[in-house]
């Protein structure tokens, strides 16, 4: 990866945080989530997927599902500074006028298909995936689940099934940040070893620092990872990246915010000079 | 014509067309070696066969997907829900040994709640045919739908003549000034029993089979329900939610009130065994549906002779 790659993904990434930030106020959203997977989300529409504004009902187009749809904020700030969705869009964050809520639904250009119950996009990308492969074309079909979320049957049943009919142009991706929702998850349901997990379950396994862009890009740009096996590539992160002051609280997934609290982690972002909040510790779900 | 015969040749003349099953095969066993990479088998995962069915009607196609009745509409409801119906994707279920057609299996079988979950779903579509032969007249219609479906299948073979098949519509046997029985679904060779057992006592007697539950064919009931005779609703389902609901939602819905016998399972499961004994148990043999009828007329006294034997369930799954 070029410096100057480099530096643009950090600035986009820089940008998305910020509109998460913004997001995260008004009735709130699942900030803490979010700012994990930005980095991940970014990379992949910059620099791997072939998914355009322009192409988006092209059948040979990449597939992103995002499983894990309280990241949707990152999704959302990476389809505006994309081109995918007026920014004004977000502006509508929770009015009923708009499409644009909690959770990611396909009224947001750019998005595959709606989540928020976990554990469903895998089977779902799986469909998808089994459709590419039967039809000859080789694009990409991404899921991205949350850890926590791995806590759910069917994300298993579902690589089960992939690998036993050898969907190798499906990519599971974990944005492994260690918590599942308000409690970490080796605290509650410990889900190390995790890549031999996937391994027994038949997928061939990568795993990486989930902000590093070098490591993305050096892990993405090499699939599929085997021929008749299924990716998984897990993206270890931090919840709450960029923003130290949510960073070192666990009960900062879903985060709602004053209007005088967004400006001050707005500053933050870009100093990375952690702020006091004062807001009430919200354990939403 | 049988089913798998029918969903081939619908396979062959459209590409579009995917069947799925959870390793329940019994109606599709010779498809695999037709449809290629078409026919995909998920093994026993019904929440995975549905979410990877909503991926492929995602990508143009229309999967119809196979699984038991009970584990199809129940362990993979939330699938159903939220990946088909929140989507509204062509998703065609067929779910296997609905109703009393799971006799030997036990309650953890038993699809006695599949109406009531699948109409609770905005969008979705309810099919019960009579027999083999109403099956495969509506099949193609409810294939060619854009609309996700459920369907109770029913490979029972039949008698009776059916009217060709029109969506929405409910196929009117008889009217009757008497009583008029309304069913679904396989109990239907058994109310065609009931029928002739009470016209021998000459009662004029009607019986509609519902054939879709959703759509219902509302005009068609509000029909009856004009005509004044008492209303008899039969079905293997429990009372709650099933056709008994229905009628219920669309006499209030339409400020009339009607005389109701419905005769469905109450609070509870069937006891399970051959087919014969389990509707001989339950009292749903043509014969003792006559006499709960008639007894329900307050004429106690009437004697009814047995009908037919009941056929046997032949053994799927």
């Amino acid at each position: 990866m070029t410096p100057e790659t480099q530096q643009k993904l950090e600035k986009l990434a820089l940008k998305v945080r910020e509109h998460i930030v913004r997001l995260s106020t008004d009735g709130g959203c699942f900030t803490g989530a979010s700012l994990s997977c930005a980095d991940l989300l970014v990379y992949l529409y910059s620099e791997l997927l072939n998914v355009r504004p322009d192409n988006l009902t092209d059948p040979t187009r990449d597939y992103l599902f995002l499983s894990k749809g309280h990241d949707v904020p990152a999704l959302y700030g990476t389809f505006v500074e994309l081109g995918f969705l007026d920014k004004a869009r977000l502006d509508q964050h929770l009015s009923t006028d708009d499409h644009i809520y909690w959770h990611p639904n396909r009224h947001v250009p750019g998005v595959e298909f709606h989540s928020g119950s976990l554990g469903h996009l895998p089977s779902v990308a799986l469909g998808v995936a089994m459709d590419c492969k039967m039809r000859g074309q080789d694009n990409k079909v991404i899921v991205i689940t949350g850890d926590g979320e791995l806590n759910e049957g069917t994300v298993w049943e579902s690589l089960l099934v992939a690998s036993a009919h050898k969907v190798n142009n499906l990519t599971l991706v974990v944005d492994r940040n260690h918590f599942q929702a308000n409690v970490a998850t080796e605290d509650l349901i410990p889900l190390e070893p995790l890549a031999p997990k996937f391994e027994a379950f038949g997928c061939e396994v990568r795993r990486i620092d989930g902000h590093d862009f070098k490591q993305l890009e050096e892990a993405f740009s090499a699939l599929p990872f085997s021929d008749s096996k299924p990716s998984v590539i897990i993206c270890d992160t931090v919840r709450g990246r960029g923003l130290p002051s949510i960073e070192a609280r666990a009960d900062r997934w879903f985060c709602n915010f004053s209007s005088e609290e967004v400006e001050e982690l707005l500053r933050e972002l870009h100093s990375q000079v952690a702020t006091t909040l004062t807001s009430e510790t919200l354990t939403v779900r | 014509m049988n089913y798998e015969e029918l969903i081939k040749q619908t396979a062959l003349a459209d590409e579009r067309i995917v069947v799925m099953t959870a390793e329940n095969r019994a109606l599709i066993r010779n498809l695999p070696a037709v449809l290629g990479p078409r026919f995909i088998d998920t093994g026993i995962t019904e929440q995975t066969l549905i979410g990877a069915a909503a991926g492929l009607a995602l990508r143009g196609r229309v999967p119809v997907v196979h699984a038991l009745a009970t584990f199809l509409t129940l362990r993979a409801f939330e699938f159903i829900r939220t990946d088909v119906g929140i989507g509204q994707l062509p998703v065609k279920l067929s779910g296997f040994v609905p109703g009393f057609l799971s006799d030997g299996n036990g309650p953890t079988h038993q699809a006695i709640e599949d109406v009531s979950l699948m109409r609770g779903i905005p969008g979705m579509t309810v099919f019960a045919p009579a027999d083999e032969a109403d099956m495969l007249a509506m099949l193609p219609a409810i294939w060619a739908s854009p609309q996700p479906a459920y369907l109770r299948v029913n490979t029972r073979p039949g008698t009776y003549q059916h009217a060709p098949f029109e969506m929405g519509k409910a196929e009117i046997v008889a009217e009757g000034t008497d009583i008029t029985i309304l069913t679904y679904g396989m109990l239907f060779e058994q109310t065609l029993v009931a029928r002739e057992l009470l016209q021998a006592q000459g009662k004029s007697v009607g019986l509609i089979n519902l054939r879709s539950l959703k759509p219902i064919d509302e005009a068609a009931l509000l029909d009856v329900v004009r005509r004044g005779s008492l209303i008899v609703t039969v079905e293997d389902h429990f009372i709650t939610g099933g056709l008994y609901s229905i009628l219920a939602e669309i006499l209030l819905r339409n400020q009339l009130t009607a005389r109701v016998l419905p005769l469905a399972l109450e609070e509870r499961w069937y006891r399970p065994g051959r087919l014969s004994a389990v509707l001989e148990h339950e009292g749903f043999t043509g014969h003792h549906i006559a006499r709960r009828i008639t007894e329900h007329l307050g004429e106690s006294g009437a004697t009814i002779a047995p009908g037919p034997t009941v056929l046997e369930n032949e053994f799927a799954e």
